[in-house]
């Protein structure tokens, strides 16, 4: 794969504090790209920064062959989409999706082909003459990135997009930008601080965190395979266990001894991080290893699966967090109180 | 932290600017200049001219040294001081009193109430002087009145504090409207839920949340009225002010170097005002969260008959001030025949040449609304709306604000000293219905340009992001997306230039030539003459004119907004 856009040793300060640091970044040709983290993480500068609307205080950038280190926004090829939708509210929905266009001077009828063209391919054909005043949020939003997919521009940006919607609208438009960015195929980069949306839409992620990137990997990795704690931690649910790593792939948590896939020179102190969805409650059959049990503490119930909470004094003081579905606790007939048996699988535990 | 590695020192980044950020550098840099040449330059020979000798020679602090030796102007000084706390301590608890009757009682025809009181407004501030004068002048209407009240002669403090009072009012009453409409309901329900008495409740939270709205309105009222000049010129008689000092000084006995003296002293207050308006606004917006549940009065009869017994009255002396002046303009004779004539209409206007002062006053308020309008909205779009040139933002904002806290007398008292001086290239400016423009322009920008601010803060802030990036140069989106939704700002600004330009006087006294006097101007020079009916024949023609076009503003705003706001409705149509 081609880099499209490439990021090289950016660096953002404002005054003292250091808002990125040393960034570099390959992104490739038509890749759905997210920019994820907290929020103050550095995230938005970034996508800022892309757009020309910050200056970054060292670094360049290459947007195909082109440097656009230091070109003003207007010299630079992308088209752009803010969590406040930032529609013209005095122009039509037409008009609105025009303005890039007109500033072309391309033939009218043209123009106004194209519009139909892009409010179809949003999903709003027929609502050119309404003004943004009379749609809703999420109709909104795709007006907005009608009129920045207007000029074909090589690059989207997404600034937060789906921020202001509601929970509904928001996982819907979130699947139509991803299934509208594989037909047009334009590069695209979101900034987002959910990371359910990431996960959902991203080809790939990077984890941002203070300032510099924790991470950069397809969703799977960077949720099987967190390459920092805080990665671990800030991507999906997870229990974390102190431990001890000892030679020949064995690690101590509390009493009890497991085997895992890392391996260590000598004994070190380490922390054991582990998905709920890893803790397994079946099949497990007598004689298995790395097997422990616990009790049920708590079950907080969340539809179709539950959330339980289990204290293993076999593993030291601090309770696990596992999914089980409805259906296995019934079948099982478990309760708060009720005794169970755990595997943890040795591939999937995550040391640091 | 632990040791850090040394950053590799690298050229710090700078973007290139596009020409449309250059062309908005462009403005945004001759805003300043004009700023700088018509704002800041004026002020600072006031400055200069304080510490020179009429020779242009350094004197240090002589000049200030003879004015404190001369006793009558220090006399001057404390008339103007005492007369004005007077003014501010009667003013500011009756506007008060008038501001909670509109805000928290029942009472009917608020906003009837609230239109009289701005009456004053519409003319200059002498009016409310000339209507003194046929009330309780020697030949007075109800001169036994004041006789009783033991004021012998209206002309002197008496008559000033009195016309002050009312020229004061709606400014002071505007500060505690809003003031009084920042209340917190919920602080209300949780005292009557703790079974509060309504006089507690008053003292420890309506007084305290209005606390900084009275502090606004008291030095509001006190710089108005130490800089005021028409009203001390028309019944001060041989009481003395530091504004009419001033006058004359500079003009009578062309002693600059004194006259800037008086001229710093008079910024003074206004400068202070100015400081701890800045300071108390940032605290009271802090005051009151988003979550706050505005406060709706309850109804209770006796309260609310009390509080409509005491607008009716404060009412009824607005309408007789101005309907005195209206009568007497009419008088044929007074007070010997008052039979309804336009005689003093015919001689102001056709005799006296008012006529053509009345023309160079409408030329005055359309161009200073014209173009003052324009130059404030651009310089206020240049500064929130676009990029780069970062140094120069700060200090235009400042010089933008600066005009707040000068007064009309000492702006037009620098500009007679800038322009007047014979090196200085633009000395063809002085005596021209350019400068009056100019002078007017900046005498009101502050206001102007906070308007501005706030209704392009209201706009999403990515509008020139989005259009850089769909490569629209910014000033099509001003054209056509920024400008057409602030357009009722931009009405209310233009209204606003045009009524002061009517009104004022302050700074124009100093800068008129016979060929570019105003009405106002007029007004003062008829009744030096002793014409007071045509006197109040002008001022009556100004309220006129200051209503028609308060009036015509009101309907080109919902003209506009017809034609232009539809997009606001949320319903299709």
């Amino acid at each position: 794969m081609s880099d499209y856009l490439r990021l090289e040793n950016i660096r953002k300060d404002f005054g003292s504090f250091q808002a990125l640091r040393d960034i570099g970044l390959s992104i490739a040709k038509g890749e759905f790209v997210c920019f994820l983290g907290p929020s103050g993480c550095g995230k938005t500068t970034l996508l800022r920064i892309i757009a020309g609307l910050e200056t970054q205080s060292a670094g360049s950038i290459f947007q195909g062959t082109r440097d656009i280190s230091v070109l003003p926004p207007a010299q630079r090829d992308y088209g752009i989409v803010f969590q406040s939708y930032a529609l013209f509210p005095n122009l039509s929905v037409a008009d609105n999706v025009a303005y890039g266009l007109v500033n072309r001077k391309q033939p009218r009828a043209q123009i106004a082909q194209r519009v139909d063209e892009l409010l179809k391919l949003v999903g709003l054909p027929g609502s050119g003459t309404k003004f943004p005043a009379q749609l809703s949020g999420g109709q909104q939003q795709r007006i907005a990135l009608a009129r920045a997919l207007a000029t074909a521009p090589g690059l989207l940006l997404l600034d937060e997009p789906l921020s202001a919607l509601d929970a509904l609208e928001r996982v819907r438009l979130r699947q139509e930008i991803r299934s509208l960015q594989r037909k047009l195929g334009v590069t695209t980069v979101m900034v987002t601080h959910d990371q359910e949306e990431a996960l959902s839409v991203a080809d790939r992620i990077v984890v941002m965190n203070q300032g510099v990137i924790e991470q950069v990997g397809t969703p799977m990795e960077i949720y099987r395979d967190p390459a920092s704690p805080f990665v671990a931690d800030f991507v999906g649910k997870i229990n974390v266990l102190a431990g001890q790593l000892h030679p020949g792939r064995r690690v101590h948590i509390g009493d009890s001894v497991f085997d895992c896939a890392h391996d260590t020179d000598a004994a070190r102190d380490v922390k054991v991080y582990l998905r709920p969805e890893d803790v397994l409650a079946r099949p497990i059959a007598a004689g298995d290893a790395n097997v422990f049990e616990g009790d049920i503490d708590k079950i907080e119930f969340l539809g179709s699966y539950c959330l339980v909470r289990v204290s293993a004094p076999a593993i030291g003081p601090q309770p696990v967090t596992v999914y089980l579905s409805l259906n296995f606790l019934a079948e099982q007939s478990l309760q708060v109180g009720s005794r169970l048996p755990l595997r943890l699988l040795p591939e999937r535990m995550r040391l640091f | 932290m632990a040791a850090v590695l040394p950053l590799p020192v690298s050229p710090a980044v700078r973007q290139r600017a596009h020409w449309t950020d250059r062309i908005a550098h462009a403005v945004l840099i001759a805003i300043a200049l004009a700023l700088i040449l018509f704002l800041a330059a004026p002020l600072s020979v006031i400055l200069v001219q304080s510490l020179e000798t009429a020779d242009g020679a350094f004197a240090g602090l002589a000049n200030f040294a003879s004015y404190l030796a001369t006793p009558a102007l220090l006399q001057s000084l404390w008339n103007s001081v005492w007369v004005s706390l007077a003014v501010t301590l009667i003013t500011v608890p009756l506007a008060f009193g008038f501001a909670y009757a509109l805000m928290r009682s029942c009472i009917p025809l608020k906003a009837l109430f609230r239109t009289i009181t701005l009456i004053p407004l519409l003319a200059p501030s002498l009016l409310s002087a000339i209507s003194l004068i046929y009330w309780f002048g020697n030949q007075g209407a109800a001169r036994g009145l004041i006789q009783m009240l033991g004021v012998d002669n209206i002309y002197g403090a008496p008559g000033v504090v009195f016309a002050e009072c009312f020229a004061v009012f709606p400014h002071a009453l505007m500060i505690l409207v809003t003031a009084l409409s920042l209340a917190d309901a919920r602080l209300y329900e949780a005292a009557d839920a703790l079974g509060t008495r309504t006089r507690r409740k008053f003292f420890t939270i309506t007084l305290p949340g209005a606390k900084y709205g009275l502090i606004s309105a008291a030095l509001v009222s006190f710089t108005l009225v130490v800089t005021d000049f028409g009203i001390p010129k028309v019944i001060g008689g041989n009481f003395n002010m530091l504004a009419t000092d001033v006058f004359k000084l500079v003009i009578g006995q062309q002693d600059f170097q004194r006259g800037a003296v008086v001229g710093l002293l008079l910024l003074t207050p206004a400068v202070l005002t100015f400081i701890v308006d800045w300071l108390v606004q940032r605290k009271q917006t802090a005051m009151l969260s988003a979550r706050a549940v505005p406060y709706r009065p309850k109804p209770a009869a006796g309260f609310d008959a009390a509080m409509t017994a005491y607008c009716v009255l404060v009412s009824a002396l607005m309408l007789a001030m101005l309907g005195m002046a209206v009568f007497a303009s009419f008088a044929s004779y007074w007070p010997y025949n008052l039979t309804p004539s336009f005689k003093h209409y015919v001689l102001g206007l056709v005799d006296a040449e008012v006529g053509d002062a009345f023309v160079n006053s409408l030329k005055l308020a359309a161009g200073t609304a014209f173009f003052g309008t324009a130059l404030v909205f651009v310089g206020a779009y240049m500064l929130e709306k676009t990029r780069g040139l970062d140094w120069a933002r700060p200090i235009i904002r400042l010089l933008a604000m600066l005009p707040m806290a000068v007064p009309g007398l000492v702006l037009g008292l620098g500009y007679i000293f800038f322009f007047n001086l014979p090196s200085n290239p633009l000395n063809g400016l002085y005596h021209t219905l350019a400068l009056l423009v100019l002078c007017t322009i900046v005498h009101f920008y502050t206001t102007g340009h906070l308007t501005a601010v706030t209704a392009l803060k209201a706009l999403d802030t990515e509008f020139e992001a989005v259009s850089a990036s769909l490569k629209v140069p910014f000033f099509k989106t001003f054209w056509r997306v920024t400008l057409p939704i602030c357009t009722p700002a931009l009405v209310d600004i233009a209204r606003y230039f045009f009524i002061n330009a009517m009104t004022t006087i302050s700074a124009v006294v100093f800068l008129y030539s016979p060929d570019t006097k105003v009405a106002a101007i007029a007004i003062l020079n008829l009744d030096e003459a002793g014409e007071i009916g045509a006197a109040a024949a002008c001022a009556v023609l100004i309220a006129a004119a200051s209503t028609v076009v308060t009036l015509l503003f009101m309907a080109l705003g919902w003209w506009i907004d017809r034609r232009t706001q539809a997009w606001r409705q949320p319903t299709p149509r």
